[in-house]
Formats: structure tokens, C-alpha cells, sequence
């Protein structure tokens, strides 16, 4: 109890910070992954192919590779900077922007997947129907099939949604202050291994619990009924 | 599909077994029962060039590897006795506590703290906080330098840096590594100015890259390394203690440090005094 005092702030900015990397995460990833997913549905070969290579490349990498990558090598070898150079908070940004991108690429094989499936459940009939309407592939995706697919994929989304809160931990191996980062510094001034992982445990169950009855409740909602 | 029963039960006593063995071994070893036995498990790090290292080859070596061997030695059990185990920094206590080690020679400050949960024998060394830079580099020369936005890298979960930017330079910007060695790449790719932590440390890494990399600066801090090992074991501790003022005595100490970090030229300090309590 002691521990809570002493770090509440702390815990408070932490723990704020992961819930920033996940949201942010969360939008890029999702973004992403449609636009996957609409490419390995497409007519066009091409993006069928580059589409199924994300897939397989991102989604067997491990996250630590390529959050390890994004620093080392986008930032550090190849120059790429996500904040302005001069700023006084260059690193604690440029940081933070990189593991935003890195854990949004990686999740994005994810959600695309999932949204495959979610895809593969709507009708043929369906598909068929916008096509002898007039309706373009553009149209036919945006306006028939992603509504109906994403209506049955919300309970795995969420569960992409958790796992994502928890990969968010890997970005403090370039840094960025999370909650795993803070759990390391306490870990190392308090000499007390138990009570300060007990209390990071507890921090992410009472982000990832109400995640994952929020996204039960919302499948259910919005469940399509057949 | 149904487990039958025969599965089912499998299935629940190797977990069972899991657990225990997880849990279990909670009782702390007793290191000079150990070395009657002639057989000690040494907790050092794996990873810190000059300190406690890991050669491909399976060997180890370091300044803490040979206080090891030294203390071991004086305890009546040869080389080839003892086994090492890797102690990470967040680990230490709990390896110490669970008897899975006997004692750890792994840059381990004596901290308040720590002293609640281990005991400690030594400081064998006394080892100060400074600053790691490239060779070519001029305009740092100490903590106050880097003011002026520089970037300064050290391992994620000490404070060292923090420290620094408390104390001395309050708008330099601080990077953080899970590693020393993501740190010095950082610095050699240019990424940050300077890695801080404590000085034999650094002096180890720029032995590594001869030429390339510097410490500069005073130390500004005093770190005492010392012997960790269970927490009430007084007759071990005073065994170990005049093990290291033996071995500061007879000059084995100084050969030592001359032979691990001394190659980058860092300059051997004085040797500490041993406090026992």
C-alpha cells in the first residue's frame, strides 16, 4: 500500500500513457487492417498478393523485432523522424510516434484476418446482388459487405483489442513510459518483485475486463440475425 | 471431444506440478553448507563486457566473475565447482530468497532497500556514476554539459538518468534501452550524445570498442558494489568479507581489474574498505 502512495502519480501517467498507445494504436491498426483486408478480397491480383505477404510477414514477426526495428532501424539507420528534430521533446515523442506504428503494422495482420472471416460470413447472394445492381467493388465493400462483416467480427476484435493493451508493454524497449517501463523502475528501487507485478497485474485487468464485456455486449447488440 | 479420465487426470497433476515447481524452493541456501559440499551456484550477469559476460564459447569472464572465483576459492571450492547462473537486475533478491543461488557478484549496489530482503558482504568495489561518449567528442565534459537538449541513454528500470536530469541538467532529453548494449549502439549510431550509469560499467564497453568510445567526467555518484547472499547468514558473510580483504591485500584484486576493464584505459580507483555488520 505503501508502494501505491508513493508512485500514485506515476502509476496515474503510466498507465494513462498505455491507454494513449492502445486507442492510438487501436485506430491506426484498424485503418490499416480494412485496408488490407479489402485488398486480399479484391479483383486485382496484385493487391491480393501484396495483401496475403503483409499478412504473413507482420503476422509471424515477433512485436519486439519489429518495435526494436522501428527505432533502431527506420529511425536510427534510415533517418526517419516522427517529431520535429529541434523540439525539446524529441525523443519522448519520436519514441512514442514509432511504437505507435510499430504495434499498429503488427495488429493490423491481425485485424485484417479477422475481418477476412468476418467477410467470408456474409452471403455470396449478397455480393452478387450489389454486383448486378451496378454497384463498383469500392461500392459493394463499403456499402453491402464491410457493414454486415464488421457485425461479425465485434467479439474477436475485441479480443484483438485486449491483446493489443497488453503488446503495448513491448514499447518500453525503445523507452516509451508505460506502464511496463514504470514496473521495471520499481521493480529495481524496491527490491519487492511480488507486490509491484501484483500491482501491474491488477492495473491491466481493470483495463482489459470492462474491454471485454464492453465488445460481449456490443456482439451481441449488434449480432446479425439469420 | 471428451478427455477420458486417465487424461484428465494427467493433465492435472502436471499442473499441479508446474505450480509447485514454480513456487517452490522457497528456502535460502546456506552458502558455506554449499561449499562443504564443494558445489556453489553463483548468480553474475550474463551481458556486461569487462563485469560478467558470456563468451560464445560458454566461458565467462569479467571483474565480478573473478571476485567470484576468488571468494569461492576461499571457501574451499575449486573453479571447475562452480556453476553461474544468470542474475538480472530485477531478479536478484528473488534468486537469493528462493536458495536458488548461493550468492551473486553482479553489480549489485547496497542499497537500504535491499538490505531489508538480502544480505550483503563487501563492497568489494566502489564504482561512481559518469558518462560514456564517443571518442571525438569535446563539448561533454560532465553532467552539466548536457544541457542544451543533448540526449542521454540509459537502461529502462534505474535511475540513473533521471538522476541526472534532476540534479544537473534539467532540459536534457532521456532515452531509454532495455539493454547497455541497445544504449551504446544508440550512441555509436548517433542517436543520443551519451550513455550515463555507473563508471566500470562504461569502462567495460569501451573496452570493447577500442577507439571508438569514452568515459568523461568525474564520477558524480558512489555506488558500492557488494557480495548479495542470504539474509541472516552472518558466518557466511564474514567468511566472504575477509575472502575480498584478502584478496584486496594480496594484489589479486587490482590483477584482476587491470585484467578485465583496465584495458580502456579507465584508471583503477582505490579499493574500498570492507564494512561488515
Amino acid at each position: 500500500m505503501d508502494l501505491l502512495s508513493k508512485y500514485d502519480d506515476q502509476l496515474l501517467d503510466a498507465f494513462w500513457a498505455t491507454i494513449k498507445l492502445t486507442v492510438l494504436s487501436a485506430v491506426g491498426s484498424l485503418v490499416l487492417g480494412t485496408i488490407i483486408a479489402a485488398m486480399r478480397v479484391s479483383p486485382i491480383p496484385v493487391a491480393r498478393w501484396i495483401g496475403a505477404a503483409y499478412v504473413t510477414i507482420f503476422r509471424n514477426t515477433p512485436l519486439t523485432l519489429i518495435i526494436i526495428f522501428c527505432s533502431f532501424g527506420l529511425f536510427q539507420t534510415m533517418g526517419v523522424k516522427l517529431a520535429a528534430d529541434n523540439s525539446s521533446t524529441f525523443i519522448v515523442d519520436n519514441n512514442f510516434r514509432l511504437a505507435v506504428l510499430g504495434l499498429s503494422v503488427y495488429t493490423a495482420a491481425f485485424v485484417c484476418e479477422s475481418l477476412r472471416s468476418g467477410i467470408n460470413t456474409v452471403n455470396v447472394g449478397q455480393a452478387e446482388a450489389g454486383r448486378s445492381l451496378g454497384l463498383t467493388f469500392a461500392q459493394n465493400l463499403r456499402l453491402i459487405v464491410l457493414p454486415q462483416a464488421f457485425r461479425a467480427v465485434i467479439a474477436p476484435l475485441g479480443s484483438v483489442l485486449i491483446a493489443l493493451t497488453k503488446n503495448t508493454t513491448v514499447a518500453s524497449v525503445i523507452g516509451v513510459a508505460e506502464a511496463s517501463l514504470l514496473m521495471k523502475k520499481m521493480i529495481e528501487n524496491e527490491a519487492a518483485i511480488f507486490v509491484v507485478g501484483g500491482i501491474f497485474a491488477l492495473g491491466f485487468v481493470v483495463l482489459t475486463l470492462p474491454t471485454g464485456l464492453f465488445f460481449g455486449y456490443l456482439s451481441k447488440r449488434f449480432e446479425v440475425a439469420r | 471431444m471428451r478427455f477420458s479420465r486417465s487424461v484428465r487426470l494427467t493433465i492435472g497433476v502436471a499442473a499441479i506440478a508446474i505450480v509447485a515447481t514454480a513456487c517452490g524452493g522457497g528456502e535460502e541456501k546456506d552458502a558455506s553448507k554449499s561449499a562443504e559440499s564443494g558445489k556453489l551456484t553463483v548468480g553474475i550477469k550474463y551481458d556486461q563486457p569487462g563485469l560478467g559476460l558470456r563468451n560464445p564459447d560458454g566461458t565467462f569472464s569479467g571483474f565480478d566473475v573473478e571476485v567470484a572465483e576468488y571468494v569461492a576459492g576461499k571457501l574451499g571450492v575449486q573453479p571447475d565447482g562452480i556453476t553461474f547462473k544468470e542474475a538480472p537486475s530485477g531478479q536478484r533478491e528473488t534468486l537469493i530468497q528462493n536458495g536458488e543461488v548461493d550468492y551473486i557478484v553482479a553489480t549489485y549496489s547496497i542499497t537500504d532497500a535491499r538490505k531489508e530482503k538480502v544480505g550483503f558482504a563487501g563492497p568489494y568495489f566502489i564504482a561512481g556514476q559518469s558518462l560514456l561518449v564517443k571518442a571525438d567528442n569535446t563539448d561533454i565534459t560532465g553532467p552539466e554539459s548536457l544541457n542544451g537538449g543533448k540526449r542521454l541513454c540509459s537502461v529502462s528500470g534505474s535511475t540513473p538518468a533521471q538522476k541526472v536530469k534532476d540534479t544537473y541538467a534539467k532540459d536534457v532529453q532521456l532515452q531509454e534501452f532495455d539493454t547497455y548494449s541497445a544504449c551504446v549502439e544508440a550512441l555509436r549510431n548517433g542517436a543520443v550524445d551519451a550513455v550515463t550509469t555507473d563508471d566500470i560499467i562504461l569502462a567495460g564497453y569501451a573496452a570493447q570498442y577500442p577507439g571508438q568510445l569514452k568515459v568523461v567526467g568525474e564520477p558524480f555518484t558512489t555506488e558500492k558494489y557488494g557480495i548479495g547472499l542470504a539474509k541472516d547468514d552472518k558466518a557466511t558473510r564474514d567468511k566472504i568479507n575477509a575472502a575480498i580483504t584478502e584478496m584486496i591485500a594480496d594484489g589479486s584484486w587490482e590483477k584482476a581489474l587491470n585484467e578485465t576493464v583496465g584495458k580502456s584505459g579507465y584508471p583503477i580507483p582505490a579499493p574500498p574498505k570492507v564494512e561488515s555488520y
